[in-house]
């Protein structure tokens, strides 16, 4: 008897679309391993040759922030403009350094 | 060459990049973990000469600012540990080696910082001559300095920016801040101009480095990129050049400049800078009074896991 879909494990689809880039998340499907999730994503993400490289990763692995929260999660960086480069003002001839 | 030597080489031919999982020669391998940990490790011993004038600022301005600089070069010297690691080696093991003199750090960092001017002159000067390196380090051929790079990269520019705005607002002050804008700039000039390393005729690893695109342009090339940007920059803040040989060539369409003190260079490397001692030692006892925080880290950690435990038992 196969297993209804949502009994199977969720898994994380990260591509690497070349080598030297950064993996970048793609999407989710359903599998019952590592093995299986990655066979999957195989073909289902990857059939136009957009990848060198695949990972998955169980869901339920992810701990993420809460964007609900991001307003104060981030607070501490918002009153910090001087971290960016574009806050100082340089004369003309140097701005460009 | 064995196969999975001519698979390497043509990767690197081919300005693809050797990710972590690859097969790539011993020597490769060493070559970059000395490289990326000796860069993690300025970083992190940059942080000295600046920190020391955290408390000293001038303004509560400048005080944010450099904090946040310093904050940005503990973060730059994680990114890059972490790119070593994925070549085998290990945080305590890049630790112990900085510790024991084995691995090496830029030699600037053993430059004092006497006056508030001199910190002005580190961002500008040394961050710059930072970027000029990093910049071509964006494209080396391990991916993950690559990238390290990048991000390093996208950060660094207000450094830069914020060292030269400082030294203007001296530059374009009291006489007496003028004065102190010129003495930086006259002691911090050559130890910039040394960051590139020895001239490519003594440089030990940088035939190999640039046959494996580890590193992409030579020492004296990015060095007289520095030299030849740097120009204008201190024309604009009114001072004196300190290089009083610096002449525009037409010819070669770049600036000649005087040649450094390079046994100057050497001494600095081999340990006889003026804080080369002190930079370690406070390493060493700043790690060893961060003692009790990774315990209480690892104690804290355990006392989660037996909470967790007693819960699902």
């Amino acid at each position: 008897m196969t297993k209804p879909t949502e009994k199977l494990e969720l898994f994380e689809v990260f591509v690497r679309s070349k080598r030297g880039l950064d993996h970048k998340h793609v999407g989710s499907l359903h599998a019952e391993d590592h093995e299986q999730a990655l066979e999957y994503a195989r073909d289902c993400y990857t059939r136009r040759s957009e990848g060198v490289s695949l990972w998955v990763v169980k869901s339920s692995d992810i701990c993420a922030s809460q964007e609900d929260d991001a307003d104060c999660f981030y607070d501490p960086n918002d009153d910090k403009p001087y971290r960016h480069a574009t806050y100082y003002v340089l004369p003309d001839p140097v701005n460009n350094m | 060459m064995t196969p999975e030597e001519q698979n390497f080489m043509r990767k690197i031919e081919a300005e693809e990049k050797i990710e972590p999982k690859d097969w790539m020669p011993e020597a490769y391998r060493k070559n970059l973990i000395r490289q990326i940990s000796q860069h993690a490790h300025s970083e992190v011993i940059g942080m000295q000469p600046e920190g020391n004038w955290i408390t000293r600022a001038p303004s509560l301005r400048r005080k944010a600012v450099l904090l946040s600089k310093v904050q940005d070069e503990a973060g730059h010297g994680l990114y890059l540990y972490s790119a070593a690691e994925t070549l085998g080696i290990s945080r305590s093991e890049m630790i112990e080696q900085l510790q024991s003199g084995k691995a090496k750090y830029s030699s600037i960092f053993n430059y004092p910082t006497l006056t508030w001017a001199d910190v002005a002159a580190i961002g500008w000067l040394v961050d710059g001559a930072a970027i000029v390196n990093q910049v071509s380090l964006q494209r080396t051929s391990y991916g993950p300095y690559s990238r390290g790079m990048i991000r390093i990269c996208k950060e660094e520019s207000f450094h830069q920016r914020q060292g030269y705005e400082a030294m203007l607002a001296l530059a374009k002050g009291s006489p007496e801040q003028k004065a102190m804008a010129q003495d930086a700039l006259n002691r911090f000039y050559w130890p910039a101009l040394m960051m590139f390393g020895p001239h490519d005729s003594e440089s030990a690893h940088s035939q190999k480095s640039m046959e494996w695109k580890i590193k992409r342009e030579t020492n004296d090339d990015l060095r007289q990129k520095f030299i030849d940007q740097t120009v204008k920059q201190i024309e604009v803040l009114g001072l004196e050049h300190p290089d009083k040989n610096l002449k525009w060539n037409e010819e070669r369409g770049h600036y000649d400049s005087s040649d450094l003190d390079w046994d100057e260079f050497w001494s600095v490397i081999n340990g006889n800078g003026h804080c080369n001692r002190q930079r370690i030692e406070h390493h060493i006892a700043a790690h060893d009074e961060g003692e009790w925080v990774r315990d209480a880290i690892a104690a804290y950690n355990e006392k989660k896991r037996a909470k967790k435990a007693q819960n699902a038992a």
